[in-house]
């Protein structure tokens, strides 16, 4: 277990989010850089923090706008900092926000920083869309020519097929599967059933509106001043169904595998826009300048399995690794949040911490853990939040420390899956 | 010692111009015979071979003439015999032998502009600080070293008269677009740029073909008939912006034509000449007073002296009505501060963030801001429907509902939510003293009172009461400047200055209708007497609603004298609030006036004509010279500069005339006080002249 001196711990101050949208909804006319920008602004009035106490920017994105690419930067350059604090962004897929907490944890316990704003945006509404292999090579000897005819006869070389732009797909560039025909096959693999998926749906759904309803998730998101007047406001996610049912769910066609899938829209995460944004602090800077921490960062782990193999097991191996680090026992954990990319994906991860046999795979001495539903996932997960990719992990990390005040826990833990065949997990305690 | 120095650049002289003990360079006497004693000299030495003259202040070129002098002429012939010597001076620059090269960064105005104009050519640093133009028109005059001429023949006659005859002043690109300047540069190079540009004028290298003009402005410029069509539109559009009481732009557009229908000579002839006689009329004296007097406002410490203004970083404010809004929007915009906007909802707190993004929205289109710093003054804002990120504020502004209830409630909130913010109220009746009487910290407590809409009003009241303290005053005072306002300091006495003095104004406006005048001709009469609005319209402006509520805390705290008229009352009940909702004494289309409302007289039961045609200018006026008159004895502004400052500013009194208390003492007491008693014993006793006008009609003495 590493040991961290008592001033240097990496405490959790306060988190803050935008609403979660689906994309094209409210967010399609507002960059990424926008919504960012707007979550961490918000997240400082909120936590009456004065922007020059901070000494780092970290934000994570997996699907950068080529025009800030570096989207940190762009929130430290929020007028209510120094135009003097360093940024960077990251990308450690859907565990990116997660992994600008990891930095800042390193960053702060190693000395190196005292303050620190960490987050994560999506914007799929704003995607990049590439022009073809073609069409590029023409738009850039274009640009390189010197006369007007040169232009013309450069532009004449363009075929029909050179139109076709490029969108980015949720793929594997590794191995050309879409995130969804990954969790389709570990439906299959894992034996899990449609019934079992849209259960696990319908909780995330169920669980998000009744804490949409009694305002423990829109305590922590900042209205969105919307439309035109700024007068729409939007207070909560867009994407929780109140009125889902397993009748509904099971009504919906299987996506990925139309005649024996068993994944489908409405068990799996939407797509989706937002940012969200946390503030760490050294503990003895956050005494210093009079804030009670929500929580500690205790301990984290990354993991990695072959994306070909099952590309959303990875947290199988994360989880018993962060709990190792952090000399902690899975019973210890009085609160748990997993991601939910696909309900296959969260029942499969709960069957390999289950089973000996999933042990033995990984070579573990003894099953992890089960999964004990009455603490996971209480407020709601992805699919009904909806998981705007680089801002889900801060948006649990949120989640999980006010979860653990409100049940006065001592440890709590998350669990990202992410593309790559990589898997996340993190620790946080209390006092 | 000398304003002037000259270092020799390998064969380039350049000369420095830095007038010692003043901020910015003035075109003094003194500095004008340094120069022409420099010029013979340069002339002669071969060593030089080309001159570039430069500024030696940080962010100044030249100001302008020095104002002062102007003070100091006693006749037209005075006058034009400075003039003149300008116009000789610049001349023996036109004349030059060799190349002169002005290198311009800072403000280069006047004088200075007109100097520029006769060097070979003008350099100007890309910078928001360079500025080029002729502001001579705002002082009551024109040009008068050759601008004129010069000007127009250097940027065409319409740009030309556009700058003239408006007083405006042109940002680097702009110039530099319409041809003030020959190059536009970075100014970390402009002196290189100046003196090497200078050599190769001297090698004789050409440097740029002149830009061809279309086929239109060869004929507005360079023909008879396109010229005629020129003077006639600039000329109607004067009289329609001025009505008439400027005398200074119809001089100009005369001077213009002398120029070129009887050459530069006799342009120049009529140039000193108009300088001479515009300088000694009483518009322009009254025009440059102002001048002055608004420079000594902006520094004026109004008693704070060593009293250090707190540091502004965050701005609360309270209310995101259209008051609220324009107040964040305004702070944003020009001071560059955090807004964190409160109201009871978060719809309206929306609305309101919406409509302050509208002022920078409207400085984007406009150019005055660039895509990124537009971006970066909109992230000022934010807002809440709680107290959430108040605790830093450190200036908050309330503007809510013109309520003592609702003020005090708000008060005692921002008190412990904000506990080390001055709180400041934004009433234009309630006494300050009473919001603050439960205050735990009275002395941080002060009134700012701005006036509708906050972006375009330039005056901010701001008031003590009795117990603010001293910082809280100084804040105020410096952020209200931040904001871009012209702020004067008045006393905690209902209605304040500008309130006090609108409202027998108003009051009589309405007594006229009542009477049977009609609308457009109690506002005709204003508008001609100079303001930018009549009275009827301006109630419209403010809202009758807002009017009726002030009209009767005014009458509640100074009696028979300030009852308000029935009229109001009666448009109200006719659920008549203005021009907000389109309903008041004029009819509105899409929010734009077209015509008085003939069913008004319905509604107040009279049968409107003309028969006050004559009386309606002296008892609106008389009215409000009265109060200002009282007022001022009263004490509520420190000095007849403020009372007459914070008219012009805060009503638009016409600034030709000076303000309400120079006008007194123009006409003089002894006549006013004539025509008070007559409207006294005519009218009614309200007209009673005030105490002091009859002291100082016997006296003879007067304010100034």
């Amino acid at each position: 277990m590493l040991s961290v001196p008592p001033d240097r711990r990496c405490a959790l101050i306060a988190g803050l989010r935008t609403p979660f949208a689906r994309s094209g909804t409210v967010f399609r006319d507002v960059p990424a850089t926008a919504l960012a920008r707007a979550a961490a602004k918000e997240l400082l009035y909120r936590a009456e923090l004065d922007g020059r106490e901070v000494d780092q920017v970290i934000f994570g994105q997996v699907i950068s706008s080529v025009l800030a690419p570096n989207v940190a930067r762009e929130v430290s350059l929020l007028p209510q900092f120094p135009r003097t604090i360093p940024a960077y962004s990251l990308n450690r897929a859907c565990a990116s926000s997660a992994q600008a907490v990891a930095d800042a944890h390193d960053q702060i316990i190693q000395g190196n920083a005292d303050v620190i704003l960490a987050g994560g945006v999506e914007s799929l509404s704003d995607v990049p869309i590439l022009h073809s292999n073609g069409m590029r090579r023409i738009l850039m000897d274009a640009s390189k020519a010197k006369t007007l005819g040169q232009r013309l006869a450069t532009f004449a070389r363009i075929r029909p097929r050179d139109l076709i732009p490029i969108t980015p797909a949720i793929a594997e560039p590794s191995t050309g599967e879409t995130m969804g025909q990954s969790a389709e096959k570990m439906a299959k693999e894992n034996g899990i059933t449609r019934l079992a998926q849209d259960e696990c749906a319908l909780r995330s759904h169920q669980r998000a509106a009744a804490a949409t309803a009694n305002g423990k998730l829109t305590a922590e998101i900042a209205p969105w001043f919307g439309g035109r007047g700024m007068d729409e406001i939007l207070h909560s996610d867009n994407g929780i169904r109140t009125d889902t049912s397993i009748e509904k769910l099971s009504a919906l066609k299987p996506v990925f595998d139309r005649r024996y899938g068993t994944v489908t829209a409405g068990n799996s995460s939407p797509l989706t826009d937002g940012a969200s944004a946390v503030i760490l602090m050294a503990s003895a800077k956050a005494r210093s300048l009079g804030y009670t921490p929500l929580a500690y960062v205790r301990s984290y782990a990354v993991a990695a399995v072959d994306p070909g193999w099952q590309l959303l097991m990875a947290p199988a191996v994360a989880v018993p690794l962060a709990l190792k680090r952090a000399g902690l026992a899975w019973k210890d954990i009085g609160v748990l949040e997993i991601h939910e990319a696909f309900a296959s994906q969260v029942l499969s991860n709960e069957q390999a911490w289950g089973s000996k046999k999933w042990a033995d795979f990984f070579g573990l001495p003894a099953p992890t853990g089960e999964v004990n539903w009455d603490i996971t996932n209480v407020n709601g997960g992805s699919i009904a939040i909806g998981h705007p990719f680089g801002a889900t992990g801060t948006r649990i990390i949120t989640q999980l420390a006010n979860e653990m005040n409100r049940r006065d826990v001592q440890f709590g833990m998350l669990s990202i899956c992410a593309q790559g065949g990589m898997g996340f997990a993190m620790i946080l305690e209390r006092i | 010692m000398s304003a002037v120095t000259t270092v020799n650049a390998d064969g380039v002289a350049v000369v420095i111009l830095d007038v010692t003990g003043q901020p910015v360079n003035t075109l003094s006497a003194g500095v004008q015979r340094e120069f022409g004693e420099l010029l013979p000299r340069l002339a002669a030495d071969p060593t030089v071979r080309a001159v570039v003259l430069i500024s030696g202040k940080a962010d100044n070129f030249i100001a302008g003439a020095d104002i002062e002098e102007f003070t100091r002429l006693t006749s037209a012939e005075e006058g034009a015999a400075l003039s003149r010597g300008g116009q000789e001076m610049v001349q023996r620059l036109q004349d030059f032998p060799k190349p002169v090269v002005a290198a311009i960064h800072g403000a280069c105005l006047g004088g200075g502009l007109e100097l520029s104009l006769a060097c070979t050519w003008r350099v100007i640093s890309d910078h928001p600080k360079t500025q080029l133009g002729l502001p001579e028109i705002q002082l009551g005059i024109l040009p008068g070293a050759g601008g004129c001429e010069r000007l127009p023949r250097h940027i065409g006659l319409r740009a030309a008269l556009d700058i003239i005859l408006a007083g405006k002043s042109e940002r680097a690109p702009k110039a530099f677009k319409l041809g003030m300047a020959d190059e536009l540069v970075h100014p970390a190079i402009l002196r290189d740029v100046a003196i090497a540009t200078a050599r190769r004028l001297a090698d004789r290298v050409p440097l740029r073909a002149p830009r061809p003009a279309g086929v239109l402005a060869w004929f507005l410029d360079r023909t008879k008939w396109g010229r005629a069509l020129v003077f006639r539109g600039a000329r109607s559009q004067v009289l329609k912006k001025t009505g008439g009481n400027y005398p200074a732009p119809l001089r100009a557009i005369e001077v213009i034509r002398t120029g070129y229908d009887q050459g530069l000579a006799a342009g120049f002839a009529a140039e000193h000449q108009a300088f001479g006689d515009l300088a000694v009329t009483d518009v322009s004296r009254n025009l440059v007073r102002l001048f002055f007097a608004d420079t000594a406002l902006k520094k004026d410490d109004f008693g704070t002296a060593g009293i250090r203004p707190r540091e502004i970083r965050r701005l609360g404010v309270i209310g995101s009505g259209f008051m609220g809004a324009g107040i964040a929007g305004t702070a944003v915009s020009n001071a560059a501060v955090e807004v964190r906007l409160k109201d009871a909802d978060l719809a309206r707190v929306g609305k309101g963030l919406r409509t302050a993004t509208g002022l920078l929205d409207e400085r984007l289109k406009r150019r005055r801001i660039t895509q990124p710093e537009y971006q970066r003054l909109t992230a000022l804002l934010s807002g809440a429907e709680d107290w959430r990120g108040f605790r830093h504020v450190d200036l908050v502004i309330e503007a809510v509902f013109e309520d003592l209830t609702v003020k005090r409630q708000v008060l005692k909130e921002v008190e412990s939510a904000a506990p080390d913010a001055v709180f400041a109220t934004n009433t234009s009746t309630i006494p300050i003293g009473d919001i603050a009487a439960e205050a735990a910290r009275p002395e941080r407590v002060i009134g700012m009172h701005f006036f509708s809409p906050v972006d375009k009003m330039p005056l901010l009241e701001v008031i003590p009461s009795a117990r603010t303290g001293p910082e809280a005053i100084a804040t105020a005072v410096a952020f209200g400047r931040r904001m871009g306002k012209k702020v004067v300091v008045v006393k905690d006495r209902p209605g304040f200055w500008v309130n006090r003095i609108l409202t027998p104004y108003l009051n009589e406006a309405g007594r006229l209708l009542e009477e049977g005048a009609r609308i457009q001709d109690i506002d005709a009469v204003m508008t001609k007497f100079g303001f930018p609005v009549g009275p009827v319209a301006l109630i419209d402006e403010v809202g009758i609603d807002v009017a009726q509520k002030a009209g009767k805390v005014m009458h509640a705290a100074f009696g028979e004298r300030l009852e308000p008229s029935e009229v109001v009352g009666t448009m109200i009940a006719d659920k008549r609030m203005g021009k907000k909702n389109g309903r008041g004494f004029y009819v509105y289309h899409q929010g734009h006036k077209t015509g008085p409302d003939e069913s008004v007289y319905d509604l107040i039961g009279v049968h409107p004509s003309a028969k006050y045609a004559d009386d309606l200018q002296r008892r609106l006026i008389c009215a409000m010279l009265n109060e200002a008159a009282l007022a001022f004895a009263d004490g509520v502004v420190r000095s007849p500069r403020d009372g007459d400052l914070a008219s012009v500013y805060g009503i638009g009194f016409p600034p030709f005339r000076g303000g309400p208390l120079r006008l007194i003492d123009s006409w003089g007491a002894a006549k006013l006080v004539e025509m008070l008693s007559d409207l006294a014993s005519h009218i009614g006793p309200r007209f009673t002249p005030a105490p002091a006008l009859v002291e100082m009609a016997k006296s003879g003495k007067t304010y100034y």
